[in-house]
């Protein structure tokens, strides 16, 4: 199959009505994102009394930033520690087993390889949400619940990396290599380290990106593990000073939440922007043997 | 919503699996011997991951069915074995079908528009029509690292009436809109789950429609055939298991709904009930309640449905492809 080079065979003329049409759909998309900068400029007051899409009174980005960091004894810093935390080894892992099983599934044909099938396609019908309570009630039979396992350990499965690696390793890695570094006396695991993690590797960085965004909004799960503030992550730590504007001792703190969520998507955004070569490529790689 | 990509193997898995069966090549090279001893060892790369596999997703499955078969007793804090009488209350719960209906209502609206509009955008940016399309590109597929819990704050905040964009608009235009109020919340729900799931669907469509060898649209080409008959009768065909799959992640998500109307609710806690929706319910038993052997029985039946409806869509998809 040749893959196409360019956008298109004849390379029509471009077209200012459809570009003006999808530019549109880049307001749309964009618009909240605008939003939430030109918030993270304004005080309090000025949130309420400026226009949504326009500047306040006073800039104030430092000050907002200086006082989300320190709020409460500087908790947002630990709440990002605590994401960092969870993403490097829950991510990390994820990407770790999911490269290794995927490996494994394409590139050996070992007893019980159907039954792997069977069993990991059945469970994945079955909704994540559903599983959440079950887990915690489970984790919570086994001291996990309110540690940082509790967090880390359910984030270790990916299936999407899983089936991503399968799919990538099958083609990448050729079974002549194995073959000759067997003859050479490698085992199979120095093989796995030494030779084939480098041909995964387009694909391991795909895996881990999309592995490091679903811990990094993981927000259901700790939201039911976890009860120590000290332990959340920032998703479930933002959704607290939210939800402080209301109720009986209502301590709202607009300016905080927004500034700290512009500080919780930046570092995502500027990966995927950063690294759009990698998952764009990965990414179509997938989708070849649909 | 959760994991929204959750779903995808099941599909990719057996045609992965019926692609390996053709290649004769790689099942075991000496006929005779079964397995050899390389193969075996296998298992040293699949078993990490199915051990915690097994942790993660099978025990808490097997444990939900234990707990669903009994019920606690009020005041001796044991639990007695009831057989299937969760299961017949649930499929009794006023509660449970007002949360299911409006989970359902929700698919066959915002799913489609969601998914229609992916197509769209992955289409013309694959026309070359477009300029700069590689920037549209990345520009729509960017809020999905937006983590949905911040999208549901920022989305919340300009949908207020005090200081939100709703405000803005609704003095330009001399209307008075709550997009949080009882009638508009649903939708404005959708609108949050589209902002964020569009991009992903569009780079879905758009991969698969790259994958279409030039050939093919150079004899669409010599033959006559204009833009839209090329659409029609190349690259929607071509897509058609990119949809599917996209259909079947969507229908898991929205099965899922959680994230939006669990933090709207801090908003709008006389809007959005505490069964708003299944898995809203679910929590709530759990964590509000203490119901949690009702509460487990909840989680399974919601994840039979989706499975159900899962596998209709993908057996109705895999029969039209065959035709």
């Amino acid at each position: 199959m040749t893959r196409r080079v360019s956008t298109s065979p004849l390379a029509p003329r471009r077209s200012p009505v459809l570009t003006v049409l999808m530019a549109l759909f880049l307001v749309y998309t964009l618009v909240p994102l605008v939003w939430l900068i030109l918030s993270a400029t304004k005080t309090q007051a000025d949130l309420f009394s400026s226009p949504g899409l326009w500047v306040g009174d006073q800039f104030a980005f430092f000050s907002n930033i200086r006082e989300t960091l320190t709020y409460r004894d500087g908790i947002f810093l630990r709440w990002l520690a605590n994401t960092l935390l969870y993403v490097v080894v829950g991510a990390g892992g994820a990407t770790l087993l999911a490269t290794a099983a995927g490996y494994g599934l394409a590139k050996y044909r070992f007893p019980g390889r159907r039954v792997v099938f069977a069993v990991i396609l059945g469970a994945v019908a079955v909704p994540g949400t559903a599983l959440a309570v079950p887990t915690f009630l489970m984790f919570s039979n086994m001291g996990l619940t309110n540690t940082v396992w509790a967090i880390i350990i359910p984030s270790l499965i990916s299936p999407f990396g899983l089936y991503l690696m399968w799919v990538y390793a099958a083609d990448a890695v050729p079974d002549e290599l194995l073959e000759a570094a067997r003859i050479d006396g490698a085992g199979e695991v120095r093989i796995f380290f030494t030779v084939v993690l480098r041909l995964l590797a387009p694909g391991i960085v795909t895996v881990l990106l999309f592995a490091v965004v679903s811990t990094w909004n993981n927000y259901f799960l700790p939201l039911i593990m976890l009860s120590e503030p000290k332990l959340y992550p920032l998703t479930v730590g933002l959704t607290q000073w939210s939800a402080q504007a209301t109720g009986a001792n209502a301590q709202p703190v607009y300016n905080l939440v927004v500034t700290g969520s512009l500080l919780t998507i930046a570092p995502l955004v500027i990966a995927f922007i950063l690294l759009q070569r990698f998952w764009q490529s990965g990414l179509s790689a997938g989708s070849v043997k649909q | 919503m959760a994991v929204k990509g959750g779903g995808t193997v099941s599909q990719g898995v057996t045609q992965l699996e019926r692609r390996g069966e053709t290649r004769g090549g790689a099942r075991s090279p000496v006929p005779g011997r079964r397995w050899s001893r390389s193969d075996t060892k296998g298992w040293i790369f699949v078993g990490p991951f199915l051990a915690v596999f097994a942790l993660t997703f099978l025990a808490p499955i097997g444990y939900a069915a234990y707990l669903s078969l009994f019920r606690a007793q009020a005041f001796f804090g044991t639990t007695e074995f009831v057989g299937l009488d969760n299961y017949v209350d649930v499929f009794t719960d006023d509660k449970f079908w007002d949360g299911s209906l409006r989970v359902v209502l929700f698919l066959v609206v915002q799913v489609p528009i969601m998914l229609g509009l992916a197509l769209v955008a992955a289409l013309v940016i694959d026309s070359a029509r477009l300029y700069a399309s590689s920037f549209f590109r990345l520009v729509i597929f960017l809020p999905y690292a937006v983590p949905g819990v911040v999208a549901v704050l920022m989305w919340g905040f300009m949908y207020g009436t005090n200081f939100g964009l709703a405000a803005d608009l609704n003095d330009l235009f001399g209307t008075s809109i709550a997009p949080l109020s009882k009638n508009w919340m649903l939708a404005s729900i959708a609108n949050i789950v589209t902002w964020e799931f569009v991009g992903y669907n569009m780079l879905i469509f758009y991969s698969a429609l790259r994958t279409v060898p030039d050939d093919i649209y150079e004899a669409a080409a010599l033959d006559g055939a204009g833009a839209l008959r090329t659409v029609l009768s190349i690259k929607i065909p071509a897509l058609r298991g990119a949809i599917l799959i996209a259909t079947i992640f969507s229908i898991i998500g929205t099965f899922q709904l959680f994230n939006e109307p669990n933090i709207l609710r801090t908003l709008e806690p006389n809007v959005i009930t505490t069964y708003y929706t299944p898995n809203l319910y679910a929590y709530n038993l759990s964590f509000g309640g203490q119901q949690y052997n009702y509460s487990a029985t909840v989680a399974i039946v919601m994840g039979l449905l989706t499975a159900v409806i899962a596998y209709a869509v993908q057996l109705r998809g895999t029969r039209e492809a065959m035709k």
